[in-house]
């Protein structure tokens, strides 16, 4: 569904990512692993089209969509879900989700699909005419992941959905993204919680230094000696 | 519903205020305050509602003067050919018109090229785009005839039945007529923040990368935002001049586009009345001083009472009003919707 080839994506001069080669297919569930720094973000950023390209192809079923324009990648059906104040805080929850369809114009679609996240989240229509700044960490999070699905993407880019959230929350949000995988949509997740990326995804790739380290299986990866020395503590 | 009413009140309040305040002196001054509220108005949609900080925003004020001028007086211009270009005397209201469109147009030029470079590029882009428009004005003595000022430009007029045209010499009538550009352009701001273009303008000072990301088309809201904030400081600029019939470049000096923003600051930026609020108390302030304090006072008096605003109020005047009636309202509303609605504990925490 989704192909990068060998892109490189540059701040100034410097690369961030270098040669990234890595493919999700349909209805899969893969994450992006790494310590900070490693690219993972950046990684996102260019596929989303919020970063140029320095080198290197993307394409999101079958069509290129390298250096293409945000709202052009978005209206393809890939949705980015961005790290840190990850919501609008000044505008309603109401007011949240409505940009979140902003390229949809079917009223009535985009009131049933609200109504099936309020169904999903309920705690959202209780605070639907609260500013987003007031909600809790794990709430600003839900919201968040309702907004990316309230533009019905075929594929989601989720970056680090559990960053700041407390361990039960935590557990909450995987529940919720396994659930929207299970609907259909195609997941890529960053994710610094190496453990339970690795439990919970089809596939992962281990970036380090921007570039791809290891790749395989959940499961592979889990028993994988190098990542059971570094990044999971064993 | 007070809050909604509030406004259409202080427009009543303000629309009979000649009826009965027959002082000539502080209707000259309410009238030009009112002035400066629309250009202050125009200044928030850009400061206010994108987060840009257009510190020329006096410019788009002298351009819909000088255009508004020009047009109404007529001019000709030797542009190098056998007959120099000769402009003969139009309508004042076409000329008005004409000021807010070159202001428009310039806004468009500004827009396109400033948001390439944001946040203090735009800044710096807009002090001196002021600085050139204000030196074209000084230096082109042919159009504009320089320091020596364009003279005897004709009022504003207003159609009345039977008898046409009438050129608006009193000052009560124009007081009249700057409230209604006033509300005019209260409304226009009120309905474009609400809307869809509103709505992205917000998302995008709230968190630009995450309104791209929802497929909002940045640069294009951001001019379409500068376009409609330009045009409405060229009506005030046309306000100004057929009001005091007489513009020189000084009007393109900074003082007045730093008045402009302490309208704004201390108001409360990206709120509707915020400007509406913080223009009187800046326009009005040294009047009510004149009577008990010297010159020099008066302005320190001025600068103590801002710096006084943005340092227990920094979001401004409205905001703080604001915030202190939704708490007064709020407690007796919380305490009856507890016990209905049973906190579902997952979420609740962190």
């Amino acid at each position: 569904m989704l192909k990068l080839k060998d892109i490189t994506v540059c701040y100034g001069k410097i690369p961030a990512v270098r040669n990234v080669s890595l493919e999700v297919g349909e209805g899969e569930l893969v994450t992006l692993i790494g310590a900070n720094g490693a690219g993972k973000t950046t990684t996102l950023r260019a596929i989303s089209g919020l970063l140029p390209l320095a080198a290197g192809e993307i394409t999101f079923r079958h069509k290129p969509i390298g250096n293409t324009p945000a709202r052009d990648v978005l209206a393809l059906g890939l949705a980015h879900c961005p790290e840190g104040r990850r919501v609008f805080p000044q505008l309603s929850v109401r007011e949240n989700l409505e940009m979140g369809a902003y390229l949809r114009h079917d009223r009535e679609g985009i009131a049933r699909d609200m109504e099936r996240i309020f169904d999903r989240f309920p705690r959202l229509q209780e605070r639907l005419h609260q500013a987003a700044g007031t909600l809790s960490g794990g709430e600003q999070q839900m919201l968040a992941i309702a907004r990316a699905l309230m533009s019905r993407p075929k594929m989601v880019l989720l970056d680090e959905p559990s960053l700041g959230l407390a361990p039960n929350l935590v557990e909450r949000t995987f529940e919720i993204i396994s659930d929207i995988r299970k609907e259909g949509t195609t997941v890529l997740m960053v994710e610094q919680n190496a453990l339970a990326a690795l439990e919970m995804c089809d596939r992962s790739y281990l970036l380090e230094t921007g570039q791809v380290v290891e790749r395989g299986t959940g499961r592979e990866m889990l028993g994988n000696p190098h990542i059971q020395k570094a990044y999971l503590g064993g | 519903m007070t809050a909604r009413l509030l406004p259409w009140l202080f427009v009543a309040f303000m629309a009979v205020l000649p009826l009965w305040m027959h002082d000539q002196y502080i209707l000259y001054v309410l009238t030009s305050t009112g002035i400066f509220i629309i250009a202050a108005m125009s200044l928030n949609l850009l400061l206010g509602y994108t987060g840009q900080l257009s510190l020329g925003h006096v410019a788009f004020f002298g351009i819909g003067a000088y255009t508004s001028a020009l047009l109404s007086l007529g001019f000709d211009l030797d542009l190098g050919g056998a007959e120099p270009f000769v402009l003969d005397p139009q309508p004042v209201w076409i000329a008005f018109l004409g000021g807010i469109l070159m202001a428009a147009v310039f806004g468009w030029l500004i827009g396109r090229l400033a948001f390439r470079v944001r946040g203090a590029y735009f800044v710096i882009v807009t002090i001196s785009f002021a600085q050139v428009m204000r030196m074209v004005a000084l230096n082109w003595v042919d159009l504009t005839e320089g320091p020596m000022a364009l003279n005897n430009i004709p009022p504003l007029t207003v159609w009345w039945p039977g008898e046409g045209f009438v050129p608006l010499y009193s000052k009560e009538h124009y007081y009249l007529l700057v409230l209604a550009v006033g509300v005019l352009s209260y409304v226009i701001i009120h309905r474009l923040v609400q809307s869809r273009v509103g709505r992205a303008l917000i998302a995008l000072r709230e968190n630009e990368s995450l309104a791209r990301s929802v497929g909002i088309n940045v640069t294009r809201y951001l001019v379409i935002a500068t376009v409609v904030s330009a045009g409405m400081a060229g009506a005030a600029g046309g306000l100004y001049t057929h009001y005091i019939r007489i513009v020189d470049p000084d009007i393109f000096m900074f003082i007045y586009t730093v008045t402009m923003v302490i309208m704004v600051i201390t108001g409360g930026k990206g709120t509707l009345a915020g400007p509406v609020v913080g223009g009187l108390l800046f326009g009005f302030l040294p009047e009510v001083l004149r009577d008990v304090a010297r010159p020099e006072v008066q302005w320190i008096i001025y600068g103590a009472v801002m710096i006084v605003i943005i340092f227990f109020l920094p979001q401004g005047i409205v905001p703080a009003v604001g915030k202190l009636f939704s708490r007064k309202k709020k407690h007796p509303r919380h305490d009856a919707r507890t016990p209905t609605a049973p906190r579902i504990t997952e979420g609740a925490s962190s």
